[in-house]
């Protein structure tokens, strides 16, 4: 029998269930595209804003610029958490839409790593709409910032993959309350994100380090929209793509066991 | 005839439980077999099974000739699945669940349209399109899972009670597409609760209970074999009762009935009317149920 981290078989059908999902987010377009223009917004004006107005710089940065990535970051983790959470939840376990697809020659294993890729597109899509929000404020600097594209895929892999781990774990709905307020909301509020990494108490800043995927996303992300390049992106691109790999696995092959009895 | 299905001590455990307790049996191409048994005699594990869902503890398996546990997908592309519980995709209109279907059998566009198409008309659905199946009724999402079982030209049809809780209109419907798809060529397993249904459907059935295949047959044999040809039923008192043993004539007491199988009713009804003065009494042919009830028992399952 498989074990938690043995690499599970995934074929290319996964994609046909990317595709679902993808049919399904076109469909209801008009519900999925302003989420992320008006999240965009309320960000700029409320923190950029109204709290940029105190706080003129940080580290020389103009502190709407400093914050730009952060909100293009958190997006990302969010789009991709809670498409895997909530969304594959109600797919998996009210809708029984995996019950009918592993009846045709797609694997659960197929149907779960569909599942992630689509996650990863979502946090791909805010990334796009929310891109040219933030271009015409001038927070983010062209062409560099359009690598946050590829990134939003990455990143949200990662968050798919660790949300995907507390969906094939949870025992309903409501429980995936727990990681979403003890674990994404302070994450979004201790990552680097609003305010330099460096003023937390050093204990902190390893714990974050180690600990905190945000983080390293949140660095990558402002290295590419400020831009100002440093070597140290190069362990942040390792820490994420260690743990994207470690989670998606995990997520694999915990809902083959929740799912195939 | 080759088996299209055959298994030999296939066994199922969940934990402690014994779900399948190694059964052994084969389904040939073409016909329609039937797997009936109360709640939790293993119907649903065995179909799992079958459907490459559910791996299997131990015994042996084969679907086409291959084992379902080293070529799953093989195997699921030549199978229509119709589960017990109703799981079409509410993202989606009745078409666009046959077409998304489709894609996950890899068939082209083009055709899949033309087949959902045909599908549809061929469950009467053809009018409903391009509604959103959380508008349809019941037996309207029973007919169009049937339809998306047959996007991809099963050779063999696995149902798992194709008929619950729908109106005799919606049965009958059901049962009339079976036989079609049936003089079509196409094999089918299906499990049932309704054993009229079995005994109108299948060509041979198991009866199982607890894990068991209690007995193997064609439905009329079946009731020949173990109840007879016909069911004399009077009410149940201590002078028919008396009477009965006097004559010794073997005898079951259901409630408040007595029922008395026999190859002839008219000898039995002419002794009970003539030395037993019952108050009611009626004549039946045998059926299915009683076999069942007789093998199985009648104390509620669940």
């Amino acid at each position: 029998m498989s074990h938690l981290f043995s690499i599970p078989g995934v074929s290319g059908r996964a994609w046909k269930v990317w595709h679902r999902n993808l049919v399904v987010f076109v469909r209801t377009w008009h519900v999925n595209f302003f989420p992320p223009l008006v999240e965009a917004l309320l960000y700029l004006f409320a923190i950029g804003l109204g709290i940029g107005s105190y706080i003129k710089e940080i580290d020389g940065i103009p502190y709407v610029n400093f914050i730009a990535p952060a909100i293009l970051a958190i997006a990302v983790m969010n789009s991709a958490f809670f498409e895997c959470t909530y969304g594959s939840y109600v797919r998996m376990y009210y809708q029984k839409s995996f019950d009918a697809m592993i009846a045709t020659p797609l694997s659960i294993e197929d149907v779960i790593a569909g599942e992630l890729l689509w996650g990863a597109t979502r946090s791909v899509i805010y990334v796009i709409i929310m891109l040219p929000v933030l271009a015409v404020f001038g927070v983010i600097s062209l062409p560099a910032a359009l690598l946050a594209v590829p990134l939003a895929f990455l990143g949200g892999l990662m968050f798919a993959g660790i949300a995907m781990c507390f969906t094939a774990v949870t025992p309903g709905i409501d429980t995936l309350n727990y990681p979403s307020f003890l674990f994404i909301t302070p994450m979004a509020l201790f990552s680097g994100t609003f305010f330099p990494l460096t003023l937390l108490p050093v204990s902190l800043q390893y714990f974050a380090l180690a600990i905190l995927p945000l983080t390293h996303l949140v660095a990558i992300m402002r290295m590419f929209t400020l831009p100002a390049f440093s070597l140290t992106i190069l362990l942040h691109f390792a820490w994420i793509m260690a743990a994207t790999g470690i989670f998606c696995i995990v997520a694999i092959n915990l809902m083959r066991k929740r799912l195939i009895v | 005839m080759t088996a299209i299905i055959e298994a030999q001590g296939l066994r199922k455990n969940f934990g402690e439980l014994v779900a399948v307790d190694g059964i052994s049996f084969s389904v040939k191409k073409g016909e329609v077999f039937g797997f009936l048994g109360p709640n939790g005699a293993g119907k649903t594990t065995t179909m799992k099974m079958i459907a490459c869902v559910s791996p299997r503890t131990s015994g042996m398996l084969s679907v086409f000739g291959v084992d379902p546990d080293i070529h799953p997908a093989e195997i699921k592309q030549r199978l229509g699945v119709v589960p017990q519980e109703t799981n079409l995709d509410p993202d989606f209109t009745c078409f666009g669940n046959l077409i998304t279907y489709s894609g996950y059998f890899d068939i082209p566009t083009d055709s899949a349209q033309k087949r959902s198409d045909e599908l549809l008309e061929f469950v009467q659905l053809q009018e409903k399109r391009n509604v959103e199946v959380e508008k349809l009724s019941g037996g309207m999402k029973r007919r169009l899972i049937l339809a998306r079982a047959l996007v991809n030209n099963p050779d063999l049809l696995i149902l798992d009670e194709p008929t619950i809780g729908l109106d005799p209109q919606a049965r009958h419907l059901i049962w009339e597409k079976l036989k079609t798809l049936q003089a079509q060529g196409n094999t089918i397993v299906l499990t049932t609760h309704y054993l009229d249904e079995a005994a109108r459907l299948c060509n041979r059935l198991v009866i199982m209970d607890k894990g068991k295949i209690l007995v193997e047959g064609a439905p009329a044999d079946l009731v020949k074999q173990y109840v007879g040809e016909e069911i004399v039923e009077v009410e149940k008192s201590a002078e028919i009762l008396s009477c009965l043993a006097a004559h010794n004539i073997p005898h079951e007491v259901t409630g408040d009935t007595v029922q008395i199988a026999t190859g002839s009713s008219r000898e039995i009804a002419k002794i009970l009317l003539d030395s037993c003065q019952p108050k009611k009494m009626l004549t039946r042919l045998a059926t299915l149920e009683d076999v069942f009830l007789k093998l199985t028992g009648r104390t509620l399952r669940d």
